[in-house]
């Protein structure tokens, strides 16, 4: 395929020759090398599009209707009501509010605790390779194991973790340590994630101005927080946007840890409860068409307040 | 290096001590259990005081475990294939190919990246309850392979990007026909890229469980994230803890060698593809 598509800049000797005979808006070449890169990104385009703007369309389309299935014969379309029904139900509120609140703590407590482990990572004199390998373990590892451990560990009568409480406390069955203890796992699993991504930041920064500030008398602290943040701010911004979205999404370790239970479901639990417990298909969609404008949301919001550079907004 | 004194390698020594207990010790809690017999289960220790392969032997021993298995490593395995397929060539013609549209695609792309899988999930679960290919490998498939696609080409482009494709010209100038100069000059130069991405996209596939719990119901196509949410005891007077621990342990062993032999390549494949763009 590599033969018919020269780089655009440079177009070889025979196809130069052409283009200088035609002064046409497209030379031939052009026109070939537009074509080919359409002809490449199209089984992408169509399989993205296929799998998420149709169904997504047609969750819309549902979400409109009566659609219990435990009842399809009296399927009809109801309007807008069920979204009415969605946003005036306190489980819906609850829901949300939980959401945010975990997607709010954990991706600050991500920030610090990420910018740690990648100072740690840049700066290490020794052993960097295994503590590069044992941080990629949390976020390779399988989210529903990670769970599993960590539910298993504040297990009373089972687990290291609820030895150390006081006898009798069942953590997972409150909501608030609940809430705590899924923060706490979404924290160890993506961490090394926001770290990673950090890093890379990092390693944008010049050697030679963090030297230059030093020999102006500039504090640890102070060249830090004037040069490298300044400089880090476009990777800390995509890994921020990155991880917002992905913990507004929580599912995994609620799932496990706690099944939602004690006011401790997500507007993602929330969803799937109502599809697969309650079987109702219309109500179900409503809620995944909200979550969706609630993720736009916030997607838009970090694109356009904070100038957060998407990745492939850099693309020439 | 001696300049650096000893109290400073010491903090650093301390830092990365505290860094790997960090990163593995749930991994080894988990272990651990997966380790113990039922009398000593419950005792909290960190190390089993009797080891047995009894629980490994148990979930080995059920089609709910080792088909669950086989479907994980096939859905993964075919989901990454059509997913790097497709990505290296969209990644492709994004690196090199000037043709309009190409925001288009990225933006598309990194959409899709952000979309919520819940959303679909209602959606997909009529639909593929419809066309029929409700809890088959094909109806995870689906969804996988979308999900990563984005992952696929942005990492692919930025690897693509890096590429010295000046050297093919070269190969051909040497006399190289132009299917050798793609064999044995950029073939080699772009595997790295390919392979990276394949690893993080199968890392991908292997840890979904929101797709696996709601677009499967039998043995059929359930994967092992999905089997171990739901795991009965042995007999019904037992916890499956030990069951559910040995498994976990057996799905986590990829993973875990994959960072021991890739760690580099997967750190730069994340990297590049979120950063550099």
């Amino acid at each position: 395929m590599s033969t018919q598509a020269e780089p655009a800049g440079a177009p070889p000797p025979a196809e130069a020759e052409r283009t200088g005979r035609h002064r046409a808006p497209l030379s031939a070449g052009a026109r070939q090398e537009r074509r080919l890169g359409w002809l490449l990104c199209a089984p992408a385009v169509i399989v993205m599009l296929a799998v998420t703007a149709y169904p997504i369309g047609y969750a819309v389309y549902l979400s409109l209707q009566r659609y219990d299935l435990r009842f399809p014969a009296q399927a009809e379309f109801v309007g807008l009501s069920n979204y009415g029904a969605v946003l005036t139900s306190e489980f819906w509120w609850d829901a949300f509010w939980v959401t945010l609140f975990i997607t709010v703590v954990s991706v600050a407590i991500e920030l610090v605790l990420g910018m740690g482990l990648a100072l740690v990572m840049h700066r290490t004199i020794f052993w960097r390779g295994t503590v590069r390998t044992s941080v990629l373990v949390p976020y390779g590892i399988v989210t529903v194991v990670a769970a599993f451990s960590w539910q298993y560990a504040w297990t009373p009568d089972l687990g290291y973790l609820a030895e150390l409480l006081p006898s009798g406390d069942a953590p997972l069955t409150e909501m608030w340590s609940a809430l705590w203890l899924i923060i706490l796992a979404e924290v160890w699993k993506t961490t090394p994630f926001m770290a990673l991504l950090l890093l890379a930041g990092l390693a944008l920064v010049p050697e030679e101005t963090l030297k230059a500030a030093m020999v102006d008398g500039a504090t640890p602290w102070q060249r830090f927080t004037k040069v490298m943040v300044p400089l880090m701010k476009p990777a800390i911004l995509v890994a921020l946007l990155f991880r917002t979205l992905d913990a507004f999404r929580i599912f995994d370790n609620i799932y496990v840890l706690t099944g939602g239970a004690q006011n401790t479901g997500s507007v993602s639990i929330l969803g799937y409860d109502n599809l697969f417990t309650a079987l109702n298909l219309g109500i179900g969609s409503a809620i995944s068409v909200l979550i969706f404008i609630c993720v736009g949301i916030i997607a838009f919001t970090f694109v356009k307040l904070f100038g957060a550079a998407a990745p492939g907004a850099e693309v020439k | 290096m001696a300049a650096v004194g000893k109290t400073h390698a010491t903090r650093w020594g301390v830092l990365n001590v505290v860094v790997v207990l960090y990163a593995l010790f749930p991994v080894w809690w988990i272990a651990a259990l997966s380790f113990k017999d039922p009398s000593t289960l419950t005792d909290g220790d960190y190390i089993p005081r009797e080891w047995t392969w009894e629980n490994y032997r148990g979930i080995f021993d059920t089609s709910e475990f080792t088909r669950a298995l086989v479907n994980s490593i096939g859905i993964a395995l075919i989901s990454t294939v059509i997913a790097v397929a497709l990505g290296t060539m969209a990644a492709y013609a994004v690196a090199r190919l000037r043709f309009p549209g190409k925001k288009v695609l990225i933006g598309m792309s990194l959409l899709i990246a952000m979309f919520p899988p819940i959303s679909l999930v209602s959606p997909l679960f009529n639909i593929e309850r419809i066309i029929g290919i409700f809890d088959t490998w094909i109806g995870l498939i689906i969804p996988y392979m979308t999900f990563s696609l984005p992952l696929a080409i942005y990492t692919l482009s930025a690897f693509f990007r890096e590429i010295p494709w000046d050297l093919e010209k070269a190969a051909k100038v040497d006399g190289a026909t132009p299917a050798q100069a793609f064999r044995m000059v950029i073939v080699p130069l772009a595997a790295p890229g390919v392979f990276t991405t394949a690893i993080l996209v199968f890392i991908f596939c292997w840890n979904d469980f929101l797709f696996a719990i709601s677009l499967t119901s039998t043995e059929a196509a359930r994967t092992v994230p999905a089997a171990i949410a739901f795991f009965t005891g042995s007999s019904q007077f037992q916890q499956p803890t030990g069951s559910i621990a040995a498994a976990a342990v057996v799905i986590t062993i990829p993973i875990i060698l994959f960072v021991l032999f890739f760690q580099r390549r997967i750190v730069a494949g994340l990297t590049s593809g979120a950063v550099k763009g």
